[in-house]
């Protein structure tokens, strides 16, 4: 659906050539929802512009449905803009239309006649949720009802891509949850492919399957978002993950809890998919002497599946206790015993 | 009581005066607005990073704005004599006074409408060029509307500015309360005609600015 290949882009800022995208390589798939995370400055808001031709990339080509969209200009790209649609941070309304009448702009740009542009710009607000809003102006709307607007806008003329610019960095937690699930929902009912970019690890968790992590323009890191949050490479997608998960794998968390819980052996385990819907500590304590104390644990849902970390306590001899882990290893949880040296 | 108060008023000739201040104001600040609207929509699209990039055009624009700003009106009306001369083919009456009030004031507004336009959201222009829209269906359908109070703000202070420069224009001939109050009044020692010429003046300028202001405020709704 969207290639990238070795796509640069270069600032000039006066003196120097700043690189702000350093040959990044991208494939994305129709109808994934592939997330980009980075910190202020790694580059993410020039990629997702390149998509879009807001920037033209110094040198590589990018690629949208068969389409270079690179190569194309005037008329042409216009026209490939309205099939890759972008929601912004701030909103980006006109203040001067109404909420109907920002979702009827990009069918005006579209040349779409009168009569039915009403029709649609009905189903969208519906859509989006915003029924009996329609004749209010954004000055009179929430960040989340503004937002709605927004992805009411973008799929106004039936894109193919959805880019989201820090859709949601704008919102409270709770508004941010309603838009990403409306974001998850539009992908499913529609089969839209969703591109966004984010600081945030909570959102690539809620709503991606697949994300890039930038740092200094470059995609440092790649994967299906469960096995990057199972097992991040890089150190700063570590730090990311993190974020959103207190994963209880650092040294000093270790020795915190060795001091809490001093006898017996704390196991972690790492449950991945659908082991995490599998009522295996249960079968453990019925059929095994061992004594069973939780002492943390944590689990998060992505698209992808669930996944999650327990830390055990287990009393009992070192026979019961071999046992007991033989059992979970052959439950295929990974176990592994927490050592602090 | 009004006939003791104001003797040598003719109310005739008072309200014909009126009549050519209303006209020339009217029809200045029509041709100011379109013309100090096109100049700042190009200073504006002109300028670095913006959609029509152009340091000559901008330069060029830019320094006609700013030389003709910068003339006082009284002198620019006798510079501007020859080209009124040709255009009009008389420097006398109301028509003749309407070019130098126009290059007179549309490059103030001109400033006006860049200062409106730059107070736009960048982000709302890129929204509009995501979705492909032209760069007339940007002018028109997200500049202007977007800064449609500064610009009627805007145009207002330039109408109220325009009274007071058609005032002017009546020393060197134009007609209006101008030319009233400067040869029936001043000259002729009949400071009643000059009071009621000004009373008069500032009647049409609190007009102009309750419509102004009323016109705004309708129009904002940030």
């Amino acid at each position: 659906m969207i290639e990238l290949k070795k796509v640069t882009k270069k600032f000039d800022i006066g003196k120097s050539m700043l690189t702000a995208v350093d040959e990044v390589d991208l494939s994305i798939s129709t109808g994934e929802i592939f997330g980009i995370i980075g910190y202020s400055g790694a580059g993410k808001s020039t990629l997702i512009r390149l998509l879009n031709s807001l920037e033209q990339p110094t040198s590589g080509t990018v690629e949208i449905n068969g389409q270079v969209i690179t190569a194309i200009k005037g008329a042409e790209l216009r026209k490939a803009r309205q099939k890759v649609s972008m929601i912004f941070q701030h909103f980006n309304l006109l203040w001067s239309r109404s909420v109907k009448e920002n979702i009827e702009f990009p069918l005006e740009i579209a040349g779409v006649a009168k009569a039915q542009r009403g029709k649609r710009v009905q189903e969208l607000i519906e859509l989006v949720g915003l029924a009996g809003r329609e004749n209010a102006y954004p000055s009179e709307l929430s960040g989340g009802q503004k937002q709605r607007v927004g992805i009411a806008r973008a799929l106004a003329n039936d894109p193919e891509v959805l880019l989201c610019d820090e859709a949601t960095s704008a919102l409270d937690p709770e508004t941010t949850d309603a838009i990403l699930e409306l974001l998850v929902d539009i992908n499913k009912r529609l089969g839209l492919t969703i591109v966004l970019i984010t600081h945030e690890m909570y959102v690539i968790r809620k709503i991606c399957h697949r994300v890039a992590v930038m740092e200094g323009g470059r995609v440092v890191e790649l994967g299906d978002v469960l096995q990057v949050f199972q097992s991040p490479k890089e150190d700063i997608t570590k730090r990311f993950v993190e974020q959103v998960a207190d994963s209880g794998d650092t040294q000093e968390t270790i020795k915190n809890l060795r001091e809490l819980y001093p006898t017996g052996e704390l196991v972690k385990l790492v449950f991945l998919g659908e082991q995490t819907e599998k009522p295996v500590l249960t079968k453990l304590i019925r059929s095994h002497a061992v004594e069973v104390n939780i002492v943390q644990g944590d689990i998060s849902h992505t698209q992808r599946g669930a996944y999650g970390t327990l830390i055990l306590q287990l009393k009992g001899s070192e026979e019961e206790r071999a046992q007991a882990l033989a059992f979970l290893r052959a439950e295929d949880i990974q176990a592994e015993v927490m050592q602090n040296d | 009581m009004i006939e003791s108060l104001f003797p040598n008023v003719e109310w005739d000739s008072m309200w014909e005066a009126t009549l050519e201040t209303l006209y020339m104001t009217a029809l200045s600040t029509l041709f100011t607005f379109i013309l100090g609207l096109a100049l700042g929509i190009l200073l504006f699209l002109t300028a670095p990073k913006q959609l029509w990039a152009n340091k000559i055009i901008n330069w060029l624009t830019g320094a006609f704005v700013n030389i003709f700003r910068s003339i006082p009106f009284i002198i620019l009306i006798i510079l501007l004599i020859p080209f009124t001369l040709f255009l009009m083919g008389s420097i006398r009456g109301p028509n003749a006074a309407l070019p130098a009030l126009i290059i007179g004031s549309a490059p103030f507004y001109a400033r006006m409408v860049l200062i409106a336009l730059k107070e736009i959201d960048k982000g709302v222009i890129e929204a509009a060029r995501s979705m492909g829209a032209t760069t007339s269906t940007i002018i028109w359908k997200v500049l202007l509307p977007e800064s449609k109070p500064a610009l009627i703000s805007g145009i207002t202070v330039t109408a109220i500015a325009l009274v007071g420069y058609t005032a002017m224009a009546g020393i060197i001939g134009a007609g209006g309360l101008g030319t009233l109050a400067f040869l029936d009044g001043f000259q002729r020692s009949r400071e009643d005609v000059t009071l009621m010429a000004t009373i008069l003046i500032l009647i049409v300028v609190f007009i102009i600015q309750y419509i102004g202001d009323l016109l705004t405020i309708k129009a904002d709704k940030r």
